[in-house]
């Protein structure tokens, strides 16, 4: 139980954080906007290919502005002495990571739904399943989250972090980006589409579960060096 | 042992390499005298060194993440873990890309196409990025223990890659066959020889792979001594330097 309280003020402080830099608001939801905008001018304004192509669309975005998420999530811990400070708090690592992974799920929840909003007024699609679409974002959002903090603090404190962790990040998210699409794809297109969106979710929640379980063990070993 | 003697192959080593290069040698010859198929022709001769390569691949990846696991428990910490994961590392990337590049030419021959999105495939091109993500991170600038313990960090997580791609074609519907060795309908096993030069191809890229581990390890240890003597010797001479100095000034007086 104090695993999740000491996890649930870390999240507190992340978020606190971030609620009055607004570098998430102003910038990185402004970005993923962009993304969005930036493929239709590419896909042309044939609304045709960008409804067949959003749910894949939506996902790239997703995952492009998650990798600024993650930076972000890891540069406000390097700052004004927080490592020693966290340290001296004697949290549980495992903690820390629930506690960092579960204020990044909420920014990126947050983001998706500004860009599910965005999809549908820029791309023009209809959301056949809305349920189906909630599940996917959320089982998704948890792998994302706590595979992008694991990633995160391997990169944290070195010079090259801000090419090293697309690099290291990415590869590991092309299963959710897979599955997210196709399970996304049943909910937007609704029975147009040959696909089991139950079976995808399971993979997203495999993928979401491996990780939280790798995140709380490792994190520990990972804190000591920062 | 003498200083010269260490950089060159061991007794060991030698015969390590010649029963490398002899298997190999065998390989070919068992493959190429493999006869044509019906379905494939020719290519079917790929089954002597495609599977053979692709399983070095894991074994390197496998050997990378164990290496990576006796790092990273206290107990069994020492830097010696830590290189032979970095040499399993490279040789695995080498094995990963030689996977793909003979995997394309055989599914253009029978599938019609260089590359297709199926599971195995891209697990495949996925694993290999991890791989090169992984050789990025030890070359990052930072102490020696904070990059060995993230290195082993990120290792442990690519080596997951291998056993979902071994049960990937049953697993999703793919275009690539079934596993080669342990089919689970023995009604669809291949022909004997095809199956002997598949396996004299396992035992032969083994070896290359214990081959090429010996050496890259013996180099990456060598590296490691010629930085240690190198500072050595910087110090000594600024030690003589000072020295030769002050009885300079000893002498004036």
């Amino acid at each position: 139980m104090n695993l999740l309280r000491h996890a649930g003020l870390v999240a507190g402080k992340d978020l606190r954080v971030e609620m009055r830099s607004r570098v998430a608001t102003n910038q990185v939801a402004p970005f993923a906007v962009l993304v969005l905008v930036l493929f239709a001018f590419a896909l042309d304004p044939d609304r045709g290919v960008l409804v067949r192509a959003a749910a894949g669309l939506f996902w790239v975005a997703v995952l492009f502005s998650a990798l600024l998420a993650v930076q972000r999530s890891q540069s406000i811990d390097a700052a004004d002495g927080v490592p020693d400070a966290l340290r001296l708090a004697a949290l549980d690592p495992a903690a820390v990571f629930l506690g960092k992974a579960a204020a990044l799920a909420v920014q990126l929840l947050a983001l998706e739904l500004l860009l599910g909003i965005g999809v549908v007024v820029l791309y023009g699609v209809d959301v056949a399943g809305v349920g189906t679409l909630a599940v996917t974002c959320l089982v998704a959002t948890a792998g994302v989250a706590a595979a992008g903090t694991v990633y995160g603090v391997l990169a944290a404190g070195l010079r090259v972090r801000d090419t090293l962790l697309p690099l290291l990040l990415l590869p590991v998210l092309a299963p959710v980006l897979i599955a997210a699409t196709r399970a996304s794809e049943a909910a937007l297109l609704g029975g147009a589409v040959d696909v089991a969106a139950a079976d995808w979710i399971r993979l997203l929640g495999v993928f979401a579960i491996a990780y939280v379980a790798f995140g709380a063990l490792a994190y520990g070993s990972l804190l000591e060096d920062v | 042992m003498s200083a010269g003697r260490r950089g060159a192959a061991s007794v060991g080593t030698t015969v390590l390499g010649i029963t490398a290069l002899v298997g190999v040698g065998v390989t070919v010859g068992l493959g190429l005298a493999l006869p044509d198929t019906r379905e494939q022709g020719e290519y079917a001769r790929l089954i002597a060194v495609h599977p053979p390569i692709a399983w070095v691949a894991y074994v390197a990846v496998g050997v990378t993440a164990l290496g990576s696991a006796l790092w990273l428990w206290p107990r069994t910490r020492s830097s010696a873990w830590d290189v032979l994961a970095g040499a399993s590392a490279e040789i695995a990337v080498v094995f990963t890309a030689l996977t793909l590049v003979t995997g394309s030419i055989w599914g253009r021959a029978t599938w019609g196409v260089w590359w297709a999105w199926d599971a195995r495939l891209t697990l495949t091109a996925v694993l290999l990025v991890m791989e090169l993500g992984y050789l990025a991170l030890r070359r990052v600038p930072a102490p020696r223990s904070v990059r060995a313990t993230r290195a082993a960090i990120a290792a442990l997580l690519a080596a997951v890659v291998v056993p979902v791609n071994h049960m990937a074609v049953d697993w999703w519907r793919t275009l690539h066959q079934g596993r080669s060795l342990v089919r689970p309908d023995p009604g669809e096993a291949a022909d004997p020889p095809f199956v002997a030069a598949m396996l004299v191809g396992f035992v032969a890229m083994t070896l290359v792979y214990a081959w090429m581990l010996w050496h890259r390890t013996r180099v990456a240890n060598l590296e490691e001594q010629l930085e240690h003597e190198g500072l050595r010797a910087a110090l000594a001479e600024r030690h003589a330097e000072g020295r030769a100095q002050i009885e300079a000034e000893v002498a004036a007086r």
